[in-house]
C-alpha cells in the first residue's frame, strides 16, 4: 500500500456510517473460527467522531419496529421481531421462562401408594404435567393462606390395577380428576368431637370452582397422556394432587414454556459470483438448500442465495480454504426469529403479551423508584 | 531409472519364491468376517464369571469326591476294628432345617433373612462298631453344610430363565459367582500365585542364582531351592537344618559316581567346569558312598518333621518333602535325580546367559486360585478335623474303663458342625487359616459391592495379589505384555495396590485341573521317549527335546515340532481338554505340556497359512441357530490358547493383517479389556490413566443396581431415580447388560467457561435439568432392630402413646410404618425390655421400660420409610429392618463424573434463562470448563460428544467399542461429521451459542451436545460437618474426632505453625485450650507438682509437700494434666516452674 499523506485522505462523509462500521454496527459476521461483531453498540456516542449520532430515538424506533407472525398454532408460535435490541428480546425470553406464572402441582397427599414409584418421585412426575387453566384466574398463596378456591386447584387421583387381571396397568395423567370443591380428605384434629360442623379438609373452599364462570363448562384439565406411573397387578396408588400459582424461578414445572428463544435472521452473502462448477458445488455443500442456481443463460450458470432465512449456520459452505472469500455468513443483529412453545396452560401468543405486560410493569417500576 | 531397476528385483523374486506365494495369493479374496456375534454366544455358554463357576462347579463334582477319598479312613487308634469309612460324597440342594422340617432355599430369602446360602453335603458311611459287630451301612448322612455358589450347577438358579429367576427374586443380569452368607453377599477374590511344581530361576536377595520349585501335590506342600553360593551348588530346604551340597543330595539318591552327574548334565564342558567345586567340595567332606551321604543328611534333618507317623530318616525327607511332586516309585529315585540334574542344568544356563532367567511377573508363570481351590483347601482341614475329632471321641470313650452305653462311631460324624461353621466363618470373615498347609491368609473374601451394576462385576473378577501391598518394587506393577488378552490393562486401583490387583479380560478363561493320565499314555503314543528308559548321556542330546507334562519330566522327543503338532491336531479334535497347553520352547529345548488348573487362557480364531478357519457361512449358521460355541470349539474353527502357547502362534489382530505365517486370528479387540474398562467409549483415544480413572469411578457410580433393587435389604443403596442407557454404546455395554441397568445420565454440556465457579473441574449445572429430574438420586439406607428373648422374658411389642408427637409415624405395634415421612431425631421403633433380663417372676410382676430408636439423619433433610421386614435370627430373635430412603436432587459440591475419568464437583446451579442456548433452543444441563481437556488428552469424551450429537439428530445408537473403527464397532470421526452436517449442525460439534444474559450472540462457536455422565456416591449431605460445642472425649476431655461422632475440627501441626508464623498467639492459646479442654489446676510453686483442692476445708493442699502454702492456681489443658499424671504413674517426675508474668 503506498503511504498517502494524512491530508490527502477523501474527506469522511458526515452523517452517516462507512461501509464497514456499518456492517459491523448492523451483522454478526460468523467467520469460519468464531462469530465477530457480536456485541450490540449501545452507547450513544460510540460514532460521535463520525458524526453520527447513536442513540436510541423512539420515533425512528416506531417507525422500523415491526412483528411479523410465521407460525401460529396452539402450542407453537414464531414471529419475527424486527427492529430491537437484543437486550429486549432476551428480556422477553427470560420472562417468558421464568417469570410468567402458571399452576403446577406443589403438594401431594399420597393416601395410599403401592406402586413401584417413590412417592417422592411420584410427586415430582406430578408436579412437572402442565395444567391446562389460565393462572390469571387465580392468586398467589402466600405462606400464611389457606388453600381456597383462589389458590389452589385440587386435582384427586385413584387408580387401581386389579390383581385378576393378570396385567400391568399405565397411569396417564389424564387419569387426574378435578375436584372443584376442593380436598376430600378429612384433616384430623384433636377435638374431633363436634361432629355438628363440617369436617375440616385440607383445604378451606367456601364455593365450588365449578361456579366460577370461566369453569362452568369448561372443567380444568391437565395435558393428557403423559405416563405417571405403571402398576402391577394388586398395586393401587391413592391419592390428592393440590397445584397452586408459581413462576418458573422457583421451580421449572412452573414455566409455561416449554422452552421459548430466539435466533437473528441470517443472512448469507455471495462476495463473487460463483459459477458453474463452484456453484454446483456450494448448491450441494448445503444441506438445508440456502442456495440455488440461476440460469445466466448462454450456459452460465450462476449461484443464488435463495432461501436465506433456512440457514442453520453449519459453516459448510465455507469449511473448505477459499470458499470464506467467496460466501459470507451474517446475523442480523435487529431481526430475530422468536419461537415460542407453550407447555399448555395459555396459547402462545398470550404468553407473549404477559411478556411484555411484565416488563412494562418492570419498567413503570423503575420509574417511579427513580422519580 | 533406479525404482525401475528395483522393481525388477522384486519381481523376479516374486518369480522365484512364486510356488508358495501364488497359491497364498490365488486363495479367494477375503472379506473380514465379522466374528463378533461369537461373543454373545461365548458368553452365553460360559457366563461373565465363568471363572468362578467353573471352578465351583469342579470342585462340587470332582474335588470334593477326592478330598473324601484320599482320607475316607477313620479307625480309633486302640481298636483299628472300630472305623468308619467313607464311600461317596456328594452335595446336595440349598436348603435348610428349620424345626424338623426341610425346606428348600433361595438365594433371594437367604439375604432377607440373614442367613446363609448352603446345601447339606451328604456322605455314604460303612463303619464297625468293634471287632464283635458287623459292618453296617448309612446311607445319606449330613457331615456339614457347604455353601452354594449362586448360578452355580447345585444352585437353584442354575439353568433358569429370566421369569422364573424373576420369580424367585433374583435378578436375570446378575452373573452370580458368589455367596451368601449371613444375609451378605461374599465374594472370593481371585488369587494370583507363583505356579506349582515349575522350575523357577531366579536371584536371591544375594544375587545368587537359585532354581526353586513350589512342589504341591495331593499329601505335601514344600520349597525346594538349588542354589549357587559361592561357586557351589547347594540345596535349600526347610526339612534340613541348614544347605546341604547338591552332589551330596544326588549320592543320597543314589548317583553315586560323579561322571553320571557330568554325563546327565551334558556334553557341553562349560556345564561341567560349574560343576567342579560342588563335586571337589563333596569329595572333601569324604562322602563317597549313598548311606555315606544318607548319613550326613540325617544329621542335618530337622528332628521334628514327623509329621507322616512313619520315619524313614533322611531318605524319607528326600522321597516325600524334597520335590514331592516327582513320583517315587519302590524307592527308585532315577526320576528325582532326572529332575535335579534338570534343575541345575537351567540354573547353569542362567549363569552362563543371563537372559535364561525367569521372569515372575510373566502371566504364564501365575497361576491364579480361585473359589473352588480355596473351598477345598478349606474343606479338605475342616473334614480332617472332623475326622480326628471323631477318632478323637471314639478313642476317649474306648479308654474309659466302664462303658455304659455301647459305642456307635455313625452318631459322632454328627455332632458337631465344624465343616459349616468352619466354612462359614472363613467365607464371612476372609480369613483362611488352614494350619495343616500352614496357610494364613486375610482378606481372602469381599463384600460384593453392590453400588452399582458393575461395581458388583468388577468384584468379580477382581484378582488379588500374591505379594504384599507395601513392597515398593516397580517389576510386579508394571503391564506386563503377556497380560494381553487375559488381564485388563485398564482395570486397576490407584495408590498403593496399583498395577498388583488385577482384573480380568472379558473373554478370559481360567482352566481347572485336567487329568493326567490320559495326556500321558498318549505322549508316549506319541513318540515320547519313556525318561526310564533313557540313560544320563542321551538326556540332553543335541537332536532331542524334553517333554514336560505339568512339571513333570515324560521323557524326550526327536521331533518336537511334529510331537506338538500332533498334540495340537488331537487337541482340536477333543480327544484331549480343549484347555490343555502345548508349548514348545526352543531355547530351552522342552516341550511343555499343561493341563493344571488356574492357568488363565482365551479363546482365538485358528488360521490356516493365514487365512481364517471362520468363514461366512459359519457366522451365518450361527445367527440362524444352528450353531453355537461348542460347535466352533468341537470343529476345530477355534480354540483356547494359554499364556505360554501364545508364544508359539502368530496372532493376527485382524483378518486382514494376517500373513502367510499366521496362526491365530483375534475374534475381537476390544476384548483385550474387561468389563468396567469396556464402559468407556473411544477408550484408545484417550491418555490411558483416564481409562484406569474413570474404571475405578464407574464402580462408585449411582444407577439401577439390579432388576432387583428394590426388594433387596442392602445397608446401604444408591439409586439413580430416572437412570439411562448411555447414547454412545459400545458393544460390551450390550454384552454386559449395562444398557439394561444404566448408571449414568446423557447430559447436554457445552463446553465452554462459564462464571468462574467452574475452575479445577467443577461443573455449573442448569437449575431447570435439575427441577426436571437430572441426577436426583434416591439413598437408602437400612437400620435394624432386634427383640431380644432372654431365658424366661423378652421384648414386649408396645402400642405407643398417641400424645407423644415424636412417635407420630410409629403404628400400633411400635414400629415406623412404611411410606413414613421421617425426620431427624423422630422415633421408629418403640419396645418395652423388661428390666431384670434375669427375672423368673410371673409374667404379670415383671417390670419393664420402654425404649425407643430414634433416627438420626440429616436435619432438616426428610426422609421416608421405605420398608419394613420381619425376620428371626437363629436365636429365633425378632429383627426388625427398616429402610429409610431419601430422595436427593443435586447440591453445589455433588460430585459427578463422564465416562473418561473426568471427575468434577457442581460448582454452581444457574438458572436456566441465564444458560447459554443454541439456535434451536437447547439449553445445556451443564457445563465443562475447557481446561479439562488439554493436560488430560480425553480426546475418547469429544468424539463421544460428537457421536451422541450425531446418535439424537438421527435417531440411532451410535458405537464406540475400544479399537472398533477397523471391524465397524466403532463409528469413525468422519461418518459422524457426515451425519451432523446432514443435520444442519458443524461437522466439528461446535454450535453458535446465544448468551443468555445479555442476549448477544458468544464470540465463540461452542462444542455442544451430550455426553454420558455419572453421579458418583460421594454427596455432600453425607459428608458437610460443623460444630460448635460438642461431645468431648472422656480421657482427654478434648472435641471427639470425626464427622460420626460430631466431632470438631482440628487445629493440626501445621495451622498451628501458620498462627504461630503469624504472630496471633492468643488465637492459638484460644483454640487449644480455652476452646478445647481447659482445666485449673493447683499447682505447688515449691515441687512444681500437681496439688488439690479440698472441698470440705476450702483449702489448697499440695500432696507431695503436705501443705498448702505455696499453692498457685493456673489453667491446663486437660490434655496436659493428664499427660503429668501419666508420668508421675511411670516414675518420671514433670515439674512445673511457675513465674510471675
Ligand atoms: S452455513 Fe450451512 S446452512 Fe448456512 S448456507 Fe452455509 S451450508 Fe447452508
Amino acid at each position: 500500500m503506498p503511504k498517502v499523506p494524512l491530508w490527502d485522505l477523501p474527506e469522511l462523509p458526515q452523517n452517516h456510517l462507512p461501509p464497514h462500521l456499518q456492517l459491523q454496527k448492523t451483522r454478526v459476521s460468523c467467520n469460519n473460527d468464531a462469530p465477530t461483531n457480536t456485541e450490540s453498540i449501545i452507547y450513544s456516542g460510540a460514532y460521535a467522531a463520525m458524526g453520527v449520532d447513536n442513540s436510541l430515538r423512539l420515533g425512528e424506533f416506531r417507525k422500523n419496529f415491526k412483528v411479523n407472525v410465521m407460525k401460529l398454532n396452539e402450542e407453537d408460535m414464531e414471529f419475527d421481531l424486527i427492529g430491537i435490541d437484543a437486550s429486549i428480546a432476551n428480556a422477553f425470553r427470560r420472562i417468558l421462562i421464568s417469570e410468567l406464572p402458571t399452576m403446577a402441582i406443589e403438594k401431594v397427599l399420597v393416601a395410599n401408594s403401592s406402586s413401584v414409584v417413590q412417592d417422592e418421585v411420584l410427586a415430582h412426575r406430578l408436579g412437572l404435567i402442565p395444567i391446562k387453566v389460565d393462572p390469571r384466574l387465580f392468586e398467589y398463596m402466600s405462606e400464611n393462606d389457606v388453600p381456597n378456591e383462589k389458590n389452589t386447584i385440587v386435582f384427586k387421583l385413584h387408580f387401581k390395577c386389579e390383581r385378576k387381571s393378570g396385567e400391568r396397568r399405565t397411569v396417564y395423567s389424564h387419569d387426574l380428576e378435578w375436584l372443584p370443591f376442593g380436598s376430600e380428605y378429612v384433616l384430623r384434629t384433636e377435638n374431633s368431637s363436634d361432629s355438628t360442623s363440617k369436617p375440616k379438609t385440607y383445604t378451606s373452599f367456601n364455593s365450588s370452582q365449578e361456579t366460577l364462570p370461566e369453569f362452568s363448562n369448561n372443567p380444568i384439565s391437565v395435558t393428557p397422556g403423559i405416563i405417571i406411573s405403571k402398576l402391577g397387578p394388586g398395586q393401587e396408588i391413592e391419592l390428592e394432587a393440590h397445584a397452586v400459582k408459581g413462576v418458573g424461578k422457583t421451580h421449572a414445572k412452573w414455566s409455561p414454556v416449554a422452552t421459548a428463544w430466539y435466533r437473528m435472521l441470517s443472512e448469507v452473502v455471495l462476495l463473487q459470483d460463483i459459477e458453474d462448477e463452484d456453484a454446483q458445488k456450494l448448491v450441494n455443500k448445503c444441506p438445508v438448500n440456502v442456495f440455488d442456481i440461476e440460469d445466466m443463460g448462454k450456459g452460465v450458470k450462476r449461484a443464488t442465495v435463495a432461501r436465506p432465512r433456512d440457514c442453520t449456520l453449519c459453516r459448510e459452505c465455507i469449511r473448505e480454504p477459499g470458499w470464506e472469500e467467496k460466501v459470507a455468513l451474517r446475523r442480523v443483529k435487529d431481526h430475530f426469529i422468536f419461537t415460542i412453545e407453550s407447555t399448555g396452560a395459555l396459547p402462545p401468543e398470550v404468553l407473549f403479551t404477559e411478556a411484555v405486560k411484565i416488563l412494562e410493569d418492570k419498567c413503570e417500576r423503575v420509574i417511579t423508584e427513580l422519580s | 531409472m533406479g525404482v525401475s531397476g528395483d522393481s525388477a528385483v522384486l519381481y523376479d523374486n516374486l518369480q522365484r519364491t512364486g510356488g508358495v506365494d501364488k497359491q497364498f495369493l490365488a486363495a479367494p479374496v477375503k472379506s473380514a468376517v465379522d466374528k463378533f456375534q461369537l461373543l454373545p454366544e461365548f458368553l452365553k455358554v460360559r457366563g461373565l464369571v465363568k471363572q468362578h463357576l467353573e471352578s465351583f462347579n469342579y470342585f462340587i463334582r470332582t474335588d470334593i469326591k477326592k478330598i473324601v477319598q484320599a482320607n475316607n479312613h477313620v479307625a480309633s487308634r486302640f481298636d483299628p476294628s472300630v472305623y468308619i469309612r467313607y464311600t461317596d460324597v456328594w452335595v446336595g440342594r440349598p436348603s435348610e432345617v428349620v424345626d424338623g422340617v426341610t425346606d428348600s432355599l433361595s438365594p433371594q430369602k437367604c439375604r432377607l433373612g440373614d442367613n446363609t446360602y448352603a446345601a447339606p453335603i451328604f456322605v455314604n458311611i460303612e463303619y464297625c462298631n468293634g471287632s464283635d459287630s458287623r459292618m453296617m451301612m448309612k446311607k445319606e448322612v449330613v457331615i456339614g453344610r457347604m455353601p452354594i455358589m449362586l448360578r452355580s450347577l447345585s444352585c437353584v438358579l442354575h439353568g433358569k430363565d429370566e421369569d422364573e429367576l424373576a420369580k424367585l427374586g433374583e435378578c436375570p443380569l446378575d452373573p452370580g459367582g458368589y455367596f451368601v452368607v449371613k444375609g451378605n453377599e461374599k465374594v472370593i477374590l481371585i488369587q494370583e500365585q507363583l505356579s506349582k511344581n515349575r522350575i523357577i530361576i531366579d536371584s536371591d536377595k544375594k544375587g545368587c542364582i537359585q532354581a526353586s520349585v513350589m512342589s504341591s501335590t495331593a499329601i505335601t506342600k514344600s520349597k525346594t531351592i538349588i542354589r549357587m553360593e559361592k561357586e557351589k551348588i547347594y540345596l535349600v530346604l526347610n526339612a534340613f537344618t541348614s544347605k546341604v551340597p547338591i552332589m551330596l543330595v544326588l549320592k543320597a539318591m543314589g548317583m553315586e559316581t560323579d561322571q553320571e552327574v557330568v554325563q546327565m548334565l551334558g556334553r557341553d564342558p562349560q556345564y561341567a567346569t560349574l560343576l567342579l567345586p560342588s563335586i571337589e567340595e563333596c569329595a572333601s567332606i569324604g562322602v563317597y558312598t549313598q548311606q555315606e551321604a544318607l548319613d550326613f543328611l540325617e544329621k542335618k534333618r530337622k528332628k521334628s518333621m514327623s509329621r507322616f507317623g512313619k520315619d524313614d530318616g533322611a531318605l524319607g525327607v528326600l522321597r516325600d518333602i524334597f520335590i514331592p511332586n516327582i513320583p517315587v516309585r519302590e524307592n527308585n529315585f532315577y526320576l528325582k535325580c532326572v529332575y535335579v540334574v534338570v534343575m541345575m542344568r537351567r540354573m547353569m544356563d542362567a549363569i552362563l546367559n543371563e537372559d535364561a532367567m525367569d521372569d515372575k511377573d510373566y502371566v504364564g508363570n501365575k497361576r491364579l486360585e480361585l473359589s473352588g481351590q480355596l473351598l477345598a483347601l478349606l474343606f479338605e482341614d475342616l473334614f480332617k478335623s472332623l475326622n480326628d475329632m471323631i477318632k478323637l471321641t471314639v478313642d476317649k470313650s474306648l479308654s474309659k474303663a466302664s462303658r455304659t452305653s455301647r459305642l456307635d462311631i455313625s452318631q459322632h460324624i454328627l455332632k458337631d458342625d465344624i465343616i459349616t461353621k468352619g466354612l462359614e466363618r472363613s467365607l464371612s470373615t476372609g480369613n483362611w487359616d488352614v494350619h495343616r498347609f500352614r496357610m494364613h491368609r486375610r482378606g481372602i473374601t469381599q463384600i460384593v459391592t453392590r453400588l452399582s451394576f458393575i461395581g458388583a462385576f468388577g468384584s468379580m473378577t477382581k484378582i488379588s495379589p500374591q505379594f504384599e501391598k507395601s513392597r515398593k518394587v516397580s517389576g510386579p506393577r508394571a503391564l506386563q505384555p503377556s497380560q494381553w488378552g487375559m488381564l485388563c490393562p485398564c482395570d486397576t486401583p490407584e495408590g498403593e495396590a496399583c498395577g498388583l490387583v488385577k482384573n480380568l479380560a472379558l473373554m478370559t478363561h481360567v482352566t481347572t485341573d485336567e487329568e493326567e493320565g490320559p495326556i500321558i499314555s498318549l505322549c508316549y503314543c506319541l513318540g515320547v521317549e519313556d525318561l526310564y528308559l533313557l540313560s544320563g548321556e542321551e538326556l540332553h542330546s543335541p537332536d532331542s527335546f524334553l517333554v514336560i507334562l505339568n512339571g513333570l519330566i515324560l521323557g524326550k522327543h526327536r521331533t518336537p515340532q511334529l510331537f506338538a503338532l500332533g498334540m495340537r491336531k488331537l487337541r482340536r479334535a477333543g480327544k484331549v481338554g480343549d484347555f490343555v497347553s502345548i508349548y514348545v520352547h526352543e531355547k530351552q529345548r522342552c516341550v511343555y505340556i499343561a493341563s493344571d488348573g488356574g492357568r488363565v487362557c482365551r479363546p482365538l480364531v485358528i488360521a490356516d497359512n493365514g487365512v481364517s478357519r471362520i468363514k461366512h457361512h459359519h457366522m451365518k449358521e450361527l445367527k440362524d441357530g444352528v450353531r453355537n460355541f461348542d460347535s466352533f470349539l468341537r470343529e476345530g474353527l477355534l480354540e483356547y490358547l494359554d499364556v505360554n502357547e501364545e508364544n508359539n502362534a502368530l496372532i493376527a489382530l485382524y483378518e486382514g493383517e494376517a500373513t502367510y505365517e499366521t496362526t491365530h486370528i483375534e475374534i475381537e479387540p476390544f476384548t483385550i479389556l474387561g468389563a468396567c474398562a469396556g464402559l468407556i467409549p473411544y477408550p484408545h483415544h484417550n491418555q490411558s490413566p483416564r481409562n484406569t480413572y474413570q474404571c475405578a469411578m464407574g464402580k462408585q457410580a449411582m444407577g439401577n443396581i439390579a432388576h432387583n433393587q428394590l426388594c433387596r435389604m442392602d445397608t446401604l443403596i444408591y439409586l439413580l431415580v430416572y437412570p439411562q442407557r448411555p447414547l454412545l454404546t459400545t458393544r460390551t455395554i450390550e454384552l454386559i447388560g449395562y444398557d439394561k441397568l444404566g448408571a449414568g445420565q446423557n447430559a447436554t454440556v457445552a463446553v465452554m467457561s462459564y462464571s468462574g465457579y467452574d475452575i479445577e473441574d467443577a461443573i455449573v449445572m442448569n437449575k431447570s435439568s435439575l427441577d426436571r429430574g437430572f441426577g436426583r438420586c434416591i439413598v437408602m439406607k437400612k437400620m435394624s432392630a432386634m427383640y431380644q428373648k432372654y431365658d424366661h422374658v423378652c421384648d414386649k411389642i408396645v402400642s405407643p402413646r398417641k400424645s407423644q408427637h415424636d412417635s407420630e409415624i410409629l403404628d400400633n405395634d411400635g414400629l415406623a410404618s412404611p411410606g413414613e415421612i421421617i425426620r431427624h431425631l423422630d422415633i421408629y421403633l418403640q419396645k418395652e425390655c423388661p428390666l431384670d433380663p434375669k427375672a423368673k417372676s410371673h409374667p404379670s410382676q415383671i417390670q419393664y421400660r420402654t425404649s425407643k430408636q430414634t433416627y438420626k439423619g440429616a436435619e432438616g433433610e426428610p426422609a421416608v420409610v421405605d420398608r419394613v421386614a420381619l425376620c428371626s435370627d437363629k436365636n429365633q430373635n425378632l429383627i426388625v429392618k427398616f429402610m429409610i430412603r431419601h430422595t436427593r436432587r443435586p447440591e453445589v459440591g455433588d460430585k459427578f463424573s463422564s465416562r473418561h475419568g473426568q471427575k468434577g464437583v457442581c460448582g454452581t446451579i444457574i438458572q436456566q434463562e441465564d444458560f447459554p442456548f443454541s439456535e434451536r433452543g437447547i439449553c445445556p444441563d451443564l457445563i465443562m470448563n475447557p481446561h479439562g481437556f488439554p493436560s488430560r488428552m480425553t480426546v475418547g469424551k469429544m468424539i463421544e460428544l460428537l457421536g451422541s450429537k450425531a446418535g439424537v439428530s438421527c435417531g440411532k445408537f451410535h458405537y464406540g467399542s475400544a479399537f472398533g473403527e477397523p471391524s465397524g464397532h466403532a463409528h469413525k470421526v468422519e461418518d459422524i461429521s457426515e451425519t451432523l452436517v446432514k443435520h444442519g449442525f458443524c461437522y466439528n460439534g461446535k454450535d453458535f451459542l446465544y448468551s443468555g444474559i445479555t442476549g448477544t450472540p458468544l464470540q465463540a462457536y461452542i462444542f455442544m451436545g451430550p455426553i454420558y455422565y455419572q453421579k458418583l456416591k460421594h454427596m455432600v449431605l453425607d459428608k458437610m460437618h460443623a460444630r460448635g460445642m460438642g461431645p468431648r472425649q472422656l480421657i482427654t476431655r478434648q472435641p471427639t474426632e470425626g464427622r460420626s461422632r460430631n466431632g470438631g475440627l482440628r487445629v493440626g501441626e501445621m495451622e498451628r505453625d501458620c498462627l504461630i508464623a503469624y504472630g496471633t498467639s492468643n488465637l492459638i492459646y484460644e483454640r487449644l485450650m480455652i476452646s478445647s479442654d481447659p482445666f485449673e489446676v493447683q499447682v505447688c510453686r515449691e515441687c512444681g507438682l500437681l496439688g488439690y483442692i479440698n472441698y470440705k476445708t476450702k483449702t489448697r493442699m499440695c500432696s507431695t509437700c503436705k501443705n498448702g502454702d505455696n499453692i498457685s492456681a493456673m489453667k491446663l489443658p486437660y490434655a496436659c494434666k493428664l499427660l503429668f499424671q501419666e508420668l508421675q504413674s511411670m516414675n518420671i517426675v514433670p515439674r512445673l516452674q511457675l513465674a510471675d508474668s
